[in-house]
């Protein structure tokens, strides 16, 4: 039987603290691998379910993502506590301990670079969702009007009204945004989700991610907001997924 | 736990039920698409999935842009649509032919009897 491959969550420093995890994905322990000042949190995962093959199998299967896509974020999470944490992308699987290792030996630098780019920060998530405009004000209807031209009438105020309040919307959002990035040490936009992932009817006009050493700026933000055409969501704090990249060399 | 999962000591937790467990779809958007990407050994390109980019990313991207993609199955599948869109959109054309069909007969009626009284129903018509 081959050796078991090993599954890289984060890296962090060499001292950060053990994180508060029962075990990672396919549940396993999750062990730190030290090399060149930096830490690596990995665990063991069986080298069949891993392999390529497998793995683009598996990746197709909503309920083996979900799982695995939540134990990833699990121990990402729990590093995160510890103080500041590079995530890696999911399923990122090495051969074994000491390609691990030569990898924090090999980007150590950037990997530094990138843990002083988020150290001290979290991300935020903020969401915002156009608010459906009040009850329809009656058209002007002409006096006398047919019932077919009250109707047309009244169509076209409420597709006007639609498309006035879909554009005053996004245009509060932006104005939101640029507010949020203002309070923040970076932003990063994500596309809006479908509303059956959010659950909810309203159309979500801003999805965003925000990197701060303080939510209290964000969230006054997002409390002025709080009667706006845009209701927004507030979600973290993260693990700064938006924000840990390797500087090219 | 919040919805990011970091404890936030003194922080009142939401009474909503999503915030129960982290959203699916914030984790997806995450793990997924940002983070570090370094090559591992095992080579998966996640944007080579078949489901991850028909499925997962369409739900995580928003409809509109789906459509700009070209993707548009979930309109023909039943057990996403459950066929209500469709229906809506049905209903919203017919209603607007009647509309037009109505408009058209109050037309030809106004124009008719414009003709008979005059000072009652003109100059209404646009």
């Amino acid at each position: 039987m081959a050796d078991a491959l090993v599954y890289l969550y984060a890296v962090t420093d060499a001292d950060h603290p053990e994180p508060a995890v029962d075990a990672g994905v396919d549940g396993a322990p999750v062990r730190r691998l030290v090399a060149g000042g930096l830490a690596a949190f990995v665990s063991s995962v069986d080298p069949v379910r891993f392999s390529e093959e497998a793995l683009r199998r598996s990746l197709e299967d909503l309920q083996w993502l979900e799982t695995t896509a939540r134990a990833h974020h699990a121990v990402v999470d729990a590093v995160a506590r510890g103080g500041p944490v590079a995530p890696v992308r999911f399923a990122t699987v090495y051969l074994d301990d000491d390609r691990v290792r030569d990898l924090l030996a090999e980007r150590g630098a950037a990997f530094a670079a990138a843990l002083d780019r988020v150290r001290g920060r979290v991300e935020w998530g903020v969401k915002g969702f156009a608010v459906p405009s009040a009850a329809p004000a009656e058209p002007d209807a002409a006096p006398g009007a047919g019932p077919g031209a009250s109707y047309l009438a009244r169509r076209l105020a409420e597709r006007n009204r639609a498309a006035k309040g879909q554009e005053e919307a996004l245009a509060a959002a932006e104005a939101v945004h640029r507010e949020l990035a203002a309070a923040a040490a970076a932003s990063r936009r994500y596309p809006a989700q479908d509303p059956r992932l959010t659950g909810r009817r309203e159309e979500m006009v801003l999805n965003a991610a925000y990197l701060v050493a303080d939510d209290g700026p964000l969230r006054r933000v997002v409390e002025q907001h709080a009667d706006g055409p845009v209701q927004l969501e507030l979600t973290g704090p993260w693990a700064p997924y938006s924000f840990a990249t390797l500087e090219e060399q | 736990m919040t919805s990011g999962g970091m404890p936030v000591p003194g922080r009142a937790r939401t009474p909503d039920h999503r915030q129960e467990s982290t959203n699916l779809a914030d984790i997806l958007e995450r793990v997924l698409d940002k983070g570090i990407v370094i090559a591992g050994d095992i080579r998966v390109n996640l944007l080579d999935i078949e489901l991850l980019t028909i499925k997962i990313r369409l739900l995580v991207a928003s409809v509109d842009k789906a459509r700009e993609m070209g993707i548009d199955w979930w309109e023909h599948d039943p057990t996403l649509s459950s066929g209500e869109r469709d229906l809506a959109e049905e209903n919203r054309r017919l209603r607007e032919r009647i509309g037009a069909l109505e408009q058209a007969r109050t037309a030809e009626r106004d124009g008719a009897s414009r003709e008979v009284e005059p000072a009652e129903r003109g100059g209404r018509d646009g």
